[in-house]
């Protein structure tokens, strides 16, 4: 390859890679913004929108960093917006609907957990923007996970009913953690530039330490064989195309609508 | 920790020193540390300013202020937004602590008393309204990112407290 197409080929990489990151927050966002008005108490109600805040705010640093690399004419919007589902390549743990107040919270403290892994690695990335963003992310991501933990124990702790109800959540959220570990193409490429965090190194510490707390919490740590994936190359759950065009209709219908 | 050297033009500093943060309208941006660099040639002034949460609303109104600001002074005003170095509470200065403070959000501790305080361990955040420490948390979230909220069991009154972010 000419020097030139490796460049490019290298942004293309690039670009896959703050999707794979970048649309985790977006939708985990968008679903914590759905909760806006809902949470079982006003505290809780507005945590759950901070951390969906923060999470839009992170968003807009990497696709502002994505439109930059880009040699097409994009704005953070349309990346936000304009993509297919098929485009979007966030794991399928974040997707998955606000069930119950035990479920939102599992699935908030299963990918917290996994987001301060990566954003702490991600301090050592050769590129400057994205340790940039992970060291301003980490701030934001530790209250989050002191959150979501906090919650885990108490639900886990809690009640008869609190007990089952996270215990139910934890099982059925389990088979999406082990798709946080796996690698694209994109992935690779950009971990062997030293620009990438390699994930799959980052299992054996995320498992330790949500299994201690999920201990703590008095809750079974669920034995899982098989495990579900398919959202890092664009294979989505059926709720994708729910959440999709919740969040796309504005942009759609007033095109060139700005945040 | 030591202060970050920071470059404000001694001609901006009046104009910006006017500017409220639009959430704490008694807290001016430079007292919150935000504003990393104002700088001039000529008549173009250039400022940096950094969030202090990624999603922070308030900052495109405070970049639209700053502009707004000096151009009403004559200036051809330029505001950038800058990741690195990432903003922290040590930036907010003592000036604005006490406005805080008087505000009634109670201004953040350091980084291991705010631990203990937001676990739960310890009572060491001070009431603005009365000044006991006899306080406890109600939620780590407030009614902005940047804040947790607290009770008084003293006064019984609610406030604010302004999270340690370093
Ligand atoms: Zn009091």
């Amino acid at each position: 390859m000419s020097s030139k197409q490796e460049d490019s080929r290298f942004r293309e990489n690039k670009i896959k890679y703050i999707y794979g990151i970048a649309d985790n927050s977006l939708i985990l966002g968008q679903r914590l913004g759905e909760l806006t008005g809902h949470g079982p108490t006003l505290e809780t109600d507005i945590a759950l929108t901070n951390i969906s805040l923060d999470l839009f705010g992170q968003v807009r640093s990497y696709f502002q960093y994505a439109a930059q690399v880009s040699e097409a004419e994009v704005t953070e919007d349309d990346l936000a917006f304009l993509r297919t589902e098929r485009e979007y390549l966030n794991v399928l743990l974040v997707e998955q609907p606000n069930t119950d107040f035990a479920y939102s919270i599992g699935r908030q403290f299963l990918f917290d957990h996994f987001h301060f892994l990566l954003m702490t690695e991600m301090q050592n990335s050769k590129d400057e923007t994205f340790v940039a963003i992970a060291k301003k992310c980490i701030k934001e991501v530790s209250y989050h996970k002191r959150f979501s933990s906090d919650w885990v124990k108490r639900l886990g702790d809690g009640t008869a009913e609190s007990k089952e109800k996270m215990q139910t959540a934890i099982d059925d959220l389990w088979r999406f953690t082990d798709e946080l570990f796996q690698t694209t193409e994109a992935d690779e490429a950009m971990i062997e530039a030293g620009v990438g965090v390699d994930v799959k190194a980052l299992k054996e510490s995320y498992y330790k330490k949500v299994t201690a707390i999920l201990e703590e919490a008095t809750l079974e740590v669920p034995e899982l064989k098989y495990f579900q994936k398919g959202g890092k190359k664009g294979i989505h759950t059926e709720h994708m195309g729910f959440i999709l065009s919740e969040m796309q209709y504005m942009q759609r219908t007033y095109p060139g609508m700005k945040w | 920790m030591a202060q970050e050297k920071v470059h404000i033009e001694k001609e901006l500093e009046p104009i910006l020193r006017e500017i409220p943060d639009p959430e704490i309208p008694v807290l001016s941006i430079l007292d919150l540390g935000v504003v990393r660099e104002a700088s001039l040639d000529g008549k173009k002034a250039s400022v940096k300013i950094t969030p202090t949460y990624s999603g922070c609303p308030a900052m495109d109104v405070i970049g639209d202020d700053i502009v707004t600001a000096l151009t009403q002074a004559g200036y051809e005003a330029q505001v950038d937004l800058i990741l690195a170095p990432a903003w922290s509470t040590d930036w907010i200065t003592p000036v604005g602590r006490k406005a805080l403070e008087d505000y009634g959000i109670a201004p953040p501790m350091d980084a291991s008393a705010d631990k203990r305080a937001l676990l739960g361990e310890e009572k060491l955040v001070k009431c603005p309204q009365c000044g006991s420490t006899n306080t406890h948390l109600v939620s780590q979230f407030g009614s902005t990112a940047c804040k947790a909220l607290f009770k008084c069991d003293d006064c019984q009154e609610p406030f604010d407290y302004f999270k340690c972010l370093i």
